[in-house]
C-alpha cells in the first residue's frame, strides 16, 4: 500500500455518491442484513452495514463524516436486536473514523488494499464487540476465534465486490 | 465535498446537533405503551421497527404469492401419490393416538390425584416470520402478528415440532421473538428418561446447552429434552430437542454442559404459533380429536382384519346368543350302560358296616364292538371334554366309598388320564386297569 501525502490524495480522488444513494445504500444493506438470513441462514456471517460504513468513510475521507455515518448505521442495527442500543453504534463509529483516517493516507482504490482494510476492520469490529459486551455490559461469552477469522475473510471478499459496484455509482465531486 | 460542507456548514451543524439530541432523547426516553400490559420501548427502536418491518412484510407476501401460485396451481406432480402416503400415515397416527389416549387419561387422573395442574395449549395465533436481527449477537425473529392480534410479552412461540422461543417485544402489528439459542434466553427443561432438570440457554455459536449439570452416566445421546413447566411460561412436556453430547465447563467445575440438538430448525422458520392462551382442561377440539381417532382406529382395524368382524352366533332357537350372558351349566352325557359309578349303584355310606362285605355290582367286560361306542363319545369333543372333566370330579366321592383297595390304582390312573387328555373318555381301554371284584 503506497503512502501518499494527505493533501494530494484528498485532492486527487475525492468522489461523492448521489444523495439518493447515500440513503438507499445503508437502508438496503440493513434490510438485506435482517431479511436474507431467513432464506439463507449462512448469510448471517456477513456484516453488510459495517462494509457500507467502511466504504462511505473511505470514499469521503472525512473522519467526522465517517463517525456520524457509523453511529447512525450502528444504532439502526442495534434497534433491530434486543440488545442495548449503542453496541453496534460505538463499533461502527470507531470503524468509520479509522477507515476515513486511513482513506486519506492509503490508496484505497486497489482491490488488494480494500481486501486488507476490510479484513482488518472486521477483526477490529469483533474485538470491539468483545470488549463492549464483556467489559461494559458484563455479558461473558465464549468466542470462537476461528469463526471470527473466517467471518472477516468472507466479509473482506464480499466487500471487494461490493465496493466495485459502489464505484460505478460514484461521481467526481 | 469541502464545497458542499462550506456551503451548507451552518444548516449541517444545526442538523447534526438536532439529530444527536434527538438520538439521545430517543435512546433515553421510553415510549409509553399504547396498550395495557405492554412494555415500554425506546423511541428509536420503535421507529426503526416501524420503518423496516412493513418493507419486510411486502417482500414476504409478494414472495409467498409467487411461490403459492407455483406450488398450488402449477407444480402438482406426485400429489396423488403423496396424498395416499399421507392418508396411510394418518391412519397409522390415528391408531397410535387411540392407543395412547387411554394412557393419557390415566395420566390425567393420576395428576389430579396429585393435585398437579397440567397446562394445555388452548389458543394459538399463527404468524409468519418476516425478519431477523441480522446479527449473530442477537438471535431474535420478527413475526407479522402483534398486539392487535392478541400477542403479548412472554408468550411462548412454538411450532408443531417443538419450542422456538418467547415474545420479547410487542408492537402494534409486529412482535419480536427471542429464540431459544440466544445467550440471554433461559428455559426450564427436563430430561425425559433420567428426569434430570436444568436450565437451557444458547451459546455464542447459536447452540443450545443445558448448563450446571452434574456428570451422570445415565445421560446418553439422543435422550429427549422437554419443557419442565416450572418457568410458568411454557406448558409442561413440550419437545425442545435431544441431548447431543456433554462438554466440560471449565468455569463451573465439576459441572458439565449438555449440548442439545433443537427439535426445531431455528435457522429456517417460516411459520410459528404464538400460544396466546393456556387452560387446565383439555380443549374441546383435542377431546374431539381423541374420540374421532378412537372411532377411526376401530374402523381401520376392522378393514385391515376382515376376520375380526365375527358374525354373531345363533342359538338353537335361531336368536343370537348374548355374549355377556352366563354360559349354560355343563352336564355329563347320559351313560351308555350303568356301572358302579352310576349314581345309586353304590349303597349310601350311612348304611355301610365296618368289616362287612357287600356285594359289588360287577359288569361283564364290554364286547369289542362296544368299545368304539365308548370311545365314540370322544368323537363329540364339544360334549365329552367338559363331561369328562366334570365326571372326573363327580366320580371322586364314589371312589372314596369303594371298599376294594385295588380299585384305587384304577381311580388314580383314570383321574390322571382324565387330566392329561380331556378329549378321551375315562373308560380304560386296558383291561388290566379294570376294577376287579
Amino acid at each position: 500500500m503506497a503512502m501518499i501525502p494527505h493533501s494530494t490524495r484528498r485532492e486527487k480522488d475525492e468522489h461523492s455518491l448521489h444523495p439518493a444513494a447515500l440513503i438507499l445504500i445503508p437502508v438496503l444493506a440493513i434490510f438485506l442484513q435482517v431479511y436474507l438470513p431467513l432464506r439463507f441462514p449462512s448469510i448471517q456471517v456477513l456484516n453488510l452495514p459495517v462494509l457500507v460504513v467502511i466504504y462511505f468513510a473511505v470514499s469521503r475521507r472525512s473522519p467526522v463524516a465517517g463517525t456520524l455515518i457509523g453511529m447512525i448505521i450502528g444504532i439502526i442495527q442495534d434497534a433491530m436486536t434486543h440488545l442495548p442500543l449503542g453496541i453496534n453504534g460505538i463499533v461502527d463509529c470507531i470503524v468509520g473514523y479509522l477507515a476515513a483516517s486511513i482513506g486519506v493516507r492509503v490508496d484505497v482504490e486497489n482491490p488488494g488494499s480494500r481486501l486488507i482494510i476490510n479484513f482488518a476492520f472486521m477483526l477490529l469490529a469483533s474485538v470491539l464487540h468483545i470488549i463492549i459486551l464483556g467489559r461494559l455490559l458484563g455479558m461473558h461469552q465464549h468466542w470462537i476465534w476461528v469463526h471470527q477469522l473466517i467471518r472477516a475473510v468472507v466479509n473482506a471478499l464480499v466487500g471487494v465486490v461490493l465496493f466495485a459496484l459502489f464505484d460505478r455509482m460514484r461521481r467526481r465531486a | 465535498m469541502e464545497s458542499f460542507l462550506s456551503r451548507y456548514r451552518n444548516p449541517l451543524i444545526l442538523l447534526t446537533v438536532v439529530l444527536v439530541q434527538l438520538l439521545g432523547l430517543a435512546v433515553q426516553v421510553r415510549r409509553t405503551p399504547s396498550h395495557p400490559g405492554g412494555e415500554q420501548v425506546s423511541l428509536i427502536r420503535y421507529w426503526v421497527v416501524s420503518l423496516v418491518t412493513p418493507i419486510e412484510r411486502i417482500f414476504l407476501f409478494s414472495g409467498h404469492g409467487l411461490s403459492g401460485t407455483w406450488n398450488n396451481y402449477i407444480d402438482l406432480r406426485h400429489v396423488r401419490q403423496q396424498n395416499a402416503q399421507l392418508q396411510a400415515e394418518l391412519d397409522r397416527m390415528r391408531l397410535e393416538q387411540a392407543s395412547l389416549a387411554e394412557a393419557a387419561r390415566q395420566d390425567i387422573r393420576l395428576q389430579r390425584l396429585l393435585g398437579f395442574q397440567q397446562q394445555y395449549v388452548a389458543k394459538t395465533v399463527a404468524a409468519h416470520v418476516i425478519g431477523t436481527s441480522g446479527s449473530e449477537l442477537s438471535r431474535v425473529l420478527y413475526i407479522d402478528k402483534g398486539f392487535d392480534n392478541g400477542v403479548r410479552i412472554d408468550q411462548p412461540v412454538i411450532t408443531p415440532d417443538g419450542v422456538v422461543g418467547k415474545i420479547r417485544n410487542v408492537f402494534a402489528g409486529t412482535a419480536q421473538v427471542l429464540e431459544l439459542n440466544d445467550p440471554t434466553s433461559g428455559l426450564g427443561v427436563i430430561l425425559t428418561q433420567t428426569r434430570l432438570r436444568g436450565i437451557l440457554r444458547g451459546n455464542t455459536a447459536g447452540q443450545l446447552e443445558i448448563v450446571d449439570v452434574l456428570p451422570d452416566e445415565r445421560i446418553e445421546p439422543g435422550e429427549p429434552v422437554v419443557t419442565s413447566g416450572g418457568d410458568g411460561i411454557f406448558p409442561r412436556g413440550m419437545p425442545v430437542g435431544a441431548v447431543e453430547r456433554a462438554i466440560a465447563d471449565p468455569e463451573r467445575n465439576p459441572y458439565v454442559a449438555l449440548l442439545v440438538k433443537p427439535a426445531v430448525n431455528l435457522t429456517r422458520l417460516d411459520e410459528v404459533l404464538v400460544v396466546t392462551q393456556t387452560s387446565d382442561a383439555m380443549p374441546a377440539a383435542m377431546q374431539q380429536d381423541v374420540t374421532t381417532s378412537e372411532q377411526k382406529a376401530a374402523d381401520i382395524l376392522a378393514q385391515r382384519l376382515p376376520g375380526a368382524a365375527v358374525e354373531p352366533q345363533l342359538g338353537p332357537d335361531g336368536k343370537p346368543i348374548d355374549a355377556n350372558a352366563p354360559p349354560p351349566p355343563v352336564r355329563p352325557p347320559a351313560p351308555l350302560h350303568p356301572d358302579r359309578f352310576t349314581p345309586g349303584a353304590t349303597p349310601p355310606a350311612t348304611s355301610l358296616q365296618p368289616g362287612a362285605t357287600y356285594p359289588v355290582q360287577t359288569f361283564a367286560a364290554q364286547p369289542a364292538a362296544s368299545a368304539p361306542s365308548t370311545v365314540g363319545s370322544a368323537a363329540e369333543p364339544s360334549q365329552s371334554a367338559p363331561a369328562h372333566a366334570k365326571s372326573d370330579s363327580a366320580a371322586a366321592p364314589a371312589h372314596s366309598v369303594a371298599t376294594k383297595p385295588d380299585a384305587r390304582p384304577a381311580r388314580t390312573a383314570g383321574a390322571a388320564h382324565g387330566r392329561k387328555n380331556s378329549t378321551t373318555t375315562s373308560t380304560p381301554a386296558n383291561p388290566e386297569s379294570q376294577p376287579q371284584p
